[in-house]
């Protein structure tokens, strides 16, 4: 088998049935009151079509292509949605444990997993690259959380490439999209002009390569192979912003800068950001018990560095002022993200702008800050 | 040997009732709840009353009379742990609209006999009365957040009630941002969270039921509600809702005159 494949529209069905068969449960997009969110797919007829999206700070509708032209037909034309796979690998909440009271103290259960293993279908490249980043914090450190690394190792990735940038993607100057290199089992590319329409299939790894035997394709020709790489390039060049290219060095040497002030002006602290973000990963442990104290159980929920309790110490909060919070949060991402982890902790994705009530562009702080660091030193204050 | 069950009161002071009735709408956990404590005094629920003091006290309602802003003392003096639930007990309430105005115009302006009306010219929070342990907030309170309190309580632990955003309840179980998504006004950003995030579900944004959030930047969202269309006047009826005299709401109202 080549490592480029073509299958018609219609075989997206036989996909999907083919995941079943393996026993995968198939997660992707789906509609869901106005937006696209991940959920799982009983049929190809499941995903949404002829959708496109409009997206910018605090920003997002979804409409319907115009019935005359051939994006009508499409089926992956919209970029990313609210939700991530991390709601899958890293769930928003989860019960760790329980624990009884016996006579002589208490008997801990601990939780099972029962997740399923899923197919994830419809990952985009910026999404692959955010699982990449999840996998050095959750089990490439000394610690490993064995709930994600079980449900990740589990999981077959059917990756499809960006052919249409959304209004807040910046994946090219991330270096992490629109082009998925590495990190799938299948990788799709929409093939979509007036008279054709097909999905070009490339095999990423040998569990692929099974899946593609039950699946009806044919080799891909140079021509079709050709015409996806433009359509990939062309999402590459609609991308209207870009995150400065030495934005770790720019916020390191930076800590005290007037823009922090200005952004906390605006921004609500409300935590969107943090929990759209693919790659957030900050939890809180709570622990409760049944009214008799017979019973306890320890919860995981996602958190965010955005709330006060987050940095909560003895005698208060470190982090009072959402100057510092926001200061904090961008550096980690940009930043210190580097030295803790050996890359950058964004990806391009966009999410963080779009959802933001009040669209604070993560590009634009950091050129802000870019653009004034010498121009305005700072007073001896 | 058995010990004592703690004694549980549960009183009214200017209100609906709706948060008392959250005690009684536990219903798979009600037997439970009688089983850990002792139902003292709750007259929803029962005549029969149990003299004080009490270990646990459940004040509902804001203090809007002479005669409640001397009983809560009572209240206050014959109980080791009180907590404040609902919006009326932590904010004032609705009532609280009528801080507002003279108190006289008001009385005219509603009742046929105002001689016979004894009202104070505000309606505000138990807390600015006596010392408050633990205020639960929500118009009407979340049951599950009442009973967590309860069981915290009971077992001396710190409760697990949020006071971050109602954001976070939103994007915790995966309903999408009806602000960005729709355009629709809501308070969510600004609002503590633990309604189970019930208007975002609905279509709707959120009307601030459960009070401002720990650092509420009201200024933000008002721009930005601009933005999406709202005018001086609905902004400010936006803020005076269940929760107008909570300070962050009250100020907020008070730019948009």
């Amino acid at each position: 088998m080549p490592d480029t494949l073509l299958i018609s529209t219609e075989a997206l069905q036989g996909l999907l049935d083919a995941l079943i068969a393996k026993g995968y449960q198939p997660v992707g997009p789906r509609l869901e009151r106005g937006a696209i969110v991940y959920e799982t797919l009983s049929a190809a007829s499941d995903l949404p079509r002829g959708y496109l999206d409009e997206q910018g700070g605090g920003h997002y509708r979804l409409s319907k292509a115009d019935p005359s032209s051939p994006e009508t037909a499409g089926i992956f034309r919209y970029a990313v949605g609210p939700q991530s796979w991390k709601g899958f690998l890293f769930p928003s909440r989860q019960s760790l444990w329980r624990a009884r009271r016996t006579e002589t103290g208490f008997a801990f259960e601990p939780e099972t997993d029962d997740a399923p293993a899923y197919a994830f279908l419809g990952a985009r490249p910026c999404e692959l690259a955010a699982m990449r980043i999840q996998d050095r914090v959750f089990q490439e450190g000394p610690y490993v959380d064995r709930g994600y690394a079980e449900r990740r190792a589990r999981a077959f990735v059917v990756a499809v490439n960006c052919t249409r940038a959304g209004g807040t993607c910046f994946c090219a100057s991330m270096g992490t999209g629109p082009r998925a290199e590495d990190g799938f089992d299948l990788c799709l590319t929409e093939l979509l002009d007036a008279d054709d329409h097909a999905f070009l299939v490339e095999i990423g790894s040998a569990s692929g390569r099974a899946l593609m035997e039950l699946v009806r394709h044919r080799t891909a020709t140079p021509e079709e192979i050709e015409r996806g790489r433009r359509a990939i390039t062309d999402a590459a060049e609609q991308m209207g912003r870009r995150m400065p290219p030495d934005a770790a060095a720019i916020l390191a040497s930076n800590p005290e800068h007037p823009r922090w002030d200005q952004v906390a002006q605006r921004c609500l602290s409300c935590a969107n950001c943090t929990l759209v973000c693919p790659t957030c990963f900050c939890s809180r442990v709570e622990d409760t018990t049944s009214l008799d104290g017979v019973e306890a159980a320890r919860h995981r929920q996602w958190d965010s560095c955005f709330t006060l309790d987050f940095s909560y110490i003895h005698g208060g909060p470190v982090r009072r002022e959402t100057a510092a919070r926001y200061r904090h949060w961008i550096t980690h991402k940009l930043s210190t993200w580097h030295a803790q982890f050996g890359t950058s902790g964004c990806t391009g994705c966009g999410r963080c702008i779009t959802w933001c009530p009040v669209g604070i562009d993560i590009t634009e702080e950091v050129a802000a800050i870019q653009a004034t660091e010498r121009a305005e030193p700072l007073g001896d204050e | 040997m058995a010990s004592r069950r703690p004694k549980l009161a549960v009183w009214k002071f200017s209100s609906c009732d709706g948060c008392q009735l959250s005690l009684l709408a536990c219903e798979d956990e009600l037997l439970a709840i009688a089983d850990a404590v002792e139902i003292a005094y709750f007259l929803e629920a029962s005549r029969a009353e149990v003299a004080g003091p009490y270990d646990i006290s459940l004040v509902e309602g804001s203090i809007t009379t002479p005669q409640e802003a001397e009983r809560i003392r009572r209240v206050r003096a014959q109980s080791r742990m009180l907590i404040t639930i609902g919006a009326c007990a932590t904010t004032g309430g609705i009532q609280a609209l009528k801080n507002l105005r003279p108190l006289d115009d008001l009385v005219r302006a509603v009742y046929a006999h105002p001689e016979y009306i004894d009202s104070l010219a505000t309606s505000t929070p138990v807390l600015d009365h006596v010392r408050v342990d633990f205020e639960l907030h929500g118009c009407p309170i979340n049951k599950y957040q009442l009973l967590e309190v309860l069981s915290a309580t009971l077992n001396g632990r710190r409760p697990n009630v949020p006071t971050y955003s109602q954001c976070i309840e939103c994007k915790l179980s995966g309903t999408v941002c009806v602000m960005v998504s729709q355009g629709k006004a809501c308070l969510g950003p600004v609002t503590q969270a633990g309604c189970g995030n019930l208007c975002p579900t609905c279509d709707r944004g959120c009307f601030g039921c459960f009070g401002p959030v720990e650092t509420a930047n009201t200024q933000a969202l008002s721009a930005r509600l601009k933005a999406l269309g709202m005018d001086q006047r609905e902004l400010q009826h936006y803020y005076r809702l269940f929760t107008n005299n909570a300070p962050a709401f009250r100020e907020a109202s008070e730019t948009h005159d």
